[in-house]
């Protein structure tokens, strides 16, 4: 990273492709995906970490894009909703979704799906949430009441939590 | 032609949304994601006083930062022609109306440049007083001309005081609900561009016909001038229903700075200028004879507006409609305060209206000891109450039953504070939903292509409606061809004029352009070998909207609600939902499904959560975003069913269609505080229903 006055040549890691940018410091890595990269699927709900229309994975765990500068990313492999298709085909989640109706103006879908992707993940790995009644086990059941606990960072005003919740039982394969 | 069975998998039939891949991939773009060469970022300043003037913008200072390009204010701003919207003549004089007013715009290479001109920039004001203090007994409280958009003031018949002193119970109570915020997820955007004296807008809007009319007017254009382009709309709730701030300020900084320019709103700026549902105060009566029959619906609606636009919420009306009585007086008063222009949100009058009139009528059940179903029963009208005019169709009866076989409603037991969970009073309740189901004109092209396809275009807008696929569906049935052979191409104004996505409209009145459309021409393609430019049929409705004959046009509901409400924390938790609903011809099971349940999740939300509190010091929102604002989150919504009952109306429009993205809320809030008496015995006549509330309920 080479600075000069208020701006420094950073290089960002981004769904797998790596991008030399010249960014001012105070762009946040919300901003550097948007207007920078024309990587617009990663959603600015709030910019200030409140909505979660943001989140994206900075090395496989969610984040608010809005509350990270992108000089303090460099080097992190960063995946935004762009990125979960691998190959073209459509991620389990995402597919989740459309199967569920899970999404209604689209605005925080994007931010569903990247946190509901690494929810999957903190789940697997046996980290309780406040709703999680026995700690000790090594597993968690995502049932809906997990789910919703987990979720709850993002907000969604067209109401389509239920169908989420049942989209996000459907990937985690725990869907009754 | 195609056969039959294709065809038939068209409307009524379960649809994924057209732009389902685009929204769950990231490739749906929204107006403020359009990359133009040379694209600048304008950012708004605010007025952060509660009332006065501006004496001073000192724009020398952030001219000298660097990449600012412009700071724009009302000594060198483009004058504006009145479009019939005073909040949209910005930076046109110093007057600042209320706090969080437009003062400036700083316009700048990049966003970041913008943001640091915005926030230094120094505004000097004569503050005057100002007065944000609502209350129904306010001195410069009153009676508007008319109510939103066009409902009579007042309406009296009989002689409701006489009734009341008749009668054998009378209810009389006074219900209180706060300022709501629609905050739709994707802030207010505009990115606008001119080429030469046309100007080209993305913007975010439910309209992109009105919104053009509004661009006509304010700065002097031909309407072959302005191009609106809607194709992703991130929610709007009634907040973008016509032109907003950002298209005003972006079409004239990029007028004035010569390139393309760029303005969103921050999530805190949409408190004070995107409009709001006004506070109210109602006080109803209703009188009853010791059965529960009606003799008299008495409901006066207090509600706020600015000093800058005069909007008064037709809160009143749904009494006008709802219930049987032989005497019914609905009146409205309205104040002018210092305070944002409150405008529409989702199922304004019906949503603040409802919970008074709902509450009230579970009030009266439990005054006459009559089921509040029952009761809802025994004053089914056989007309329209205020106006005498029939119904072209009103099935509340079929969802009030429909809806209690399936809650289970029958084995509830009507005494309060009976049933418990461990610390959880657990408690039932049920209320009456009901929209207008109108149409406005429209217009709508159909092309028949060379290849075999059609395409449909008409300037709708999908703000998570569905209203893309249910469009796709309706086409798909007037044409008989199946609906892979169908595009429909909406939210761009160059389709014409057409009907906003507001007050439930939308899909009746483009779906009566499309079948117009779809049938002529399909009686132009007979015998016909289409050419390379395809063959074209338009409609416009105006004439047939305005020739409808006079009949009652409504759609109805019921909501249940079971609520479990913890007194020692004051926690109401809404544990499930069901609502069942009447609304004509049901075209995409799967949207309309997510569009209901969509609409009790944010009656849930205004229930328990919602409450713009005003700083009276200030004239500024204390919470004034969405860690302060709480709308509900995935953990505060349950399992919310909803189904419909069949039901056939052909004299709404010709696809049989009544509208239901507003009518899922209405009603909701006095199901859940229905269920929180059920389950307390203490009636909730305040929104939301807060732990601190609860808790000084309980003492």
């Amino acid at each position: 990273m080479t600075a000069t006055g208020h701006r420094s040549h950073v290089t960002l890691r981004v769904n797998g492709e790596q991008h030399r940018l010249n960014l001012d410091h105070r762009t946040t890595l919300l901003d550097a995906l948007r207007e920078h990269l024309d990587l617009t699927g990663s959603k600015k709900g709030c910019d200030h970490g409140q909505c979660g229309a943001c989140t994206v994975l900075v090395d496989g765990r969610r984040s608010n894009a809005c509350l990270l500068l992108a000089v303090a990313v460099q080097g992190r492999e960063i995946t935004t909703i762009e990125g979960l298709a691998a190959g073209g085909a459509l991620h389990p989640m995402q597919q989740a979704f459309i199967d569920h109706d899970g999404l209604q103006c689209g605005y925080c879908t994007p931010g569903q799906i990247c946190s509901a992707v690494a929810m999957l993940d903190e789940a697997a790995r046996g980290w309780p949430s406040a709703v999680t009644t026995d700690l000790a086990a090594t597993g968690v059941t995502l049932d809906p009441a997990e789910i919703r606990e987990r979720m709850s960072g993002n907000l969604c005003r067209c109401g389509a939590y239920v169908n989420i919740v049942t989209a996000v039982s459907e990937a985690a394969g725990t869907r009754s | 032609m195609t056969t039959i069975e294709q065809v038939a998998a068209g409307v009524g039939t379960s649809t994924t949304r057209v732009e389902a891949l685009d929204k769950v991939t990231g490739a749906a773009r929204y107006a403020g994601e359009y990359p133009l060469d040379d694209l600048a970022h304008g950012v708004v300043v605010t007025s952060t006083i509660g009332r006065g003037r501006v004496v001073d913008v000192d724009a020398d200072a952030v001219l000298a930062l660097p990449g600012v390009l412009g700071v724009l204010h009302h000594g060198n701003a483009l004058r504006l022609a009145d479009a019939g919207d005073a909040t949209l003549l910005l930076l046109q004089d110093e007057r600042v109306a209320h706090h969080g007013a437009v003062v400036a715009l700083v316009v700048a290479s990049s966003l970041e440049g913008a943001r640091a001109g915005a926030e230094s920039l120094q505004v000097t004001y004569a503050e005057d007083s100002h007065d944000t203090q609502f209350a129904a007994e306010h001195p410069d409280m009153f009676v508007p001309d008319h109510v939103n958009p066009a409902f009579d003031t007042e309406t009296v018949v009989g002689d409701v005081d006489a009734q009341v002193s008749a009668a054998d119970v009378v209810v009389e109570a006074t219900y209180v609900t706060p300022v709501q915020q629609n905050m739709a997820m994707e802030p207010h955007a505009t990115t606008a561009t001119w080429q030469g004296d046309d100007l080209t807008v993305y913007d975010s809007n439910q309209g992109a016909a009105s919104v053009l009319q509004a661009l006509v007017k304010l700065f002097g254009l031909e309407r072959s001038q302005v191009h609106v382009l809607s194709e992703h709309v991130g929610g709007g709730f009634g907040s973008k229903g016509s032109a907003r701030v950002p298209v005003v300020l972006a079409s004239m900084a990029a007028r004035i700075l010569d390139r393309p320019v760029r303005v969103t709103l921050t999530r805190q700026q949409m408190f004070s200028l995107v409009g709001y549902r006004t506070p109210t105060i109602q006080d109803v009566r209703l009188a009853a004879d010791s059965t529960g029959q009606l003799t008299a619906v008495d409901h006066l609606a207090y509600s706020q507006t600015s000093t800058v636009l005069e909007f008064a919420e037709q809160t009143a009306v749904v009494s006008r409609m709802m219930y049987a009585t032989p005497a019914l007086r609905s009146r409205h008063r309205l104040v002018a305060l210092d305070v944002p222009t409150p405008r529409w949100m989702r199922a304004p009058g019906e949503a603040p209206g409802s919970f008074a009139l709902e509450s009230a009528m579970d009030e009266l059940a439990e005054a006459c000891g009559v089921d509040p179903i029952e009761l809802r029963l025994r004053n089914e009208p056989s007309v329209e109450p205020e106006s005498g005019m029939r119904f072209s169709s009103r099935n509340l009866v079929a969802c009030l039953r429909q809806g209690a076989r399936s809650f289970g409603w029958h084995d509830r037991d009507p005494a309060v504070r009976r049933r418990r969970d461990g610390r959880w009073l657990l408690g039932s309740g049920v209320a009456a939903a009901t929209y207008p189901a109108r149409s406005a004109p429209s217009t709508a092209a159909v092309t028949a292509e060379p290849d075999g396809g059609f395409t449909v275009r008409v300037t709708a807008s999908d703000i998570g409606t569905g209203a893309r696929t249910a469009l796709t569906l309706v086409a798909s049935d007037a044409l008989q061809v199946p609906a892979a052979q169908v595009r429909v191409l909406i939210g761009n104004s160059d389709f014409g004029q057409a009907m906003i996505a507001g007050g439930s409209m939308g899909t009746s009145s483009w779906t009566w352009a499309v079948v117009d459309a779809c049938r002529e021409l399909r009686s132009q393609l007979v015998g016909q070998v289409i050419p390379p430019e395809g063959i074209t049929a338009r409609a416009d409705t105006a004439g047939q909207v305005k020739a409808m004959t006079k009949v009652a046009r409504h759609a109805f509901g019921a909501h249940f609600a079971e609520v479990a409400v913890d007194e020692l924390t004051g926690e109401v938790r809404v544990r499930r939902m069901l609502g069942v609903f009447a609304a004509g011809r049901i075209v995409n099971p799967l949207t309309a499904r997510s569009q209901l349940i969509g609409g009790i999740t944010m009656g849930l939300s205004t229930a328990l959560f919602e409450e713009s509190l005003l700083d009276h010091a200030s004239g500024d929102y204390v919470n004034h975003d969405l860690a302060g604002y709480h709308i509900a989150t995935h953990a505060d919504v349950p399992d919310i069913d909803v189904s419909w009952v069949d039901e056939v109306d052909d004299e709404v429009n010709p696809a049989g269609v009544k509208g239901i993205g507003e009518l899922g809320i209405v009603g909701v809030p006095a199901a859940v505080a229905n269920a929180v008496w059920h389950a307390t015995g203490v009636r909730h006549r305040q929104l939301p229903i807060s732990p601190d509330r609860v808790i000084a309920a309980r003492e």
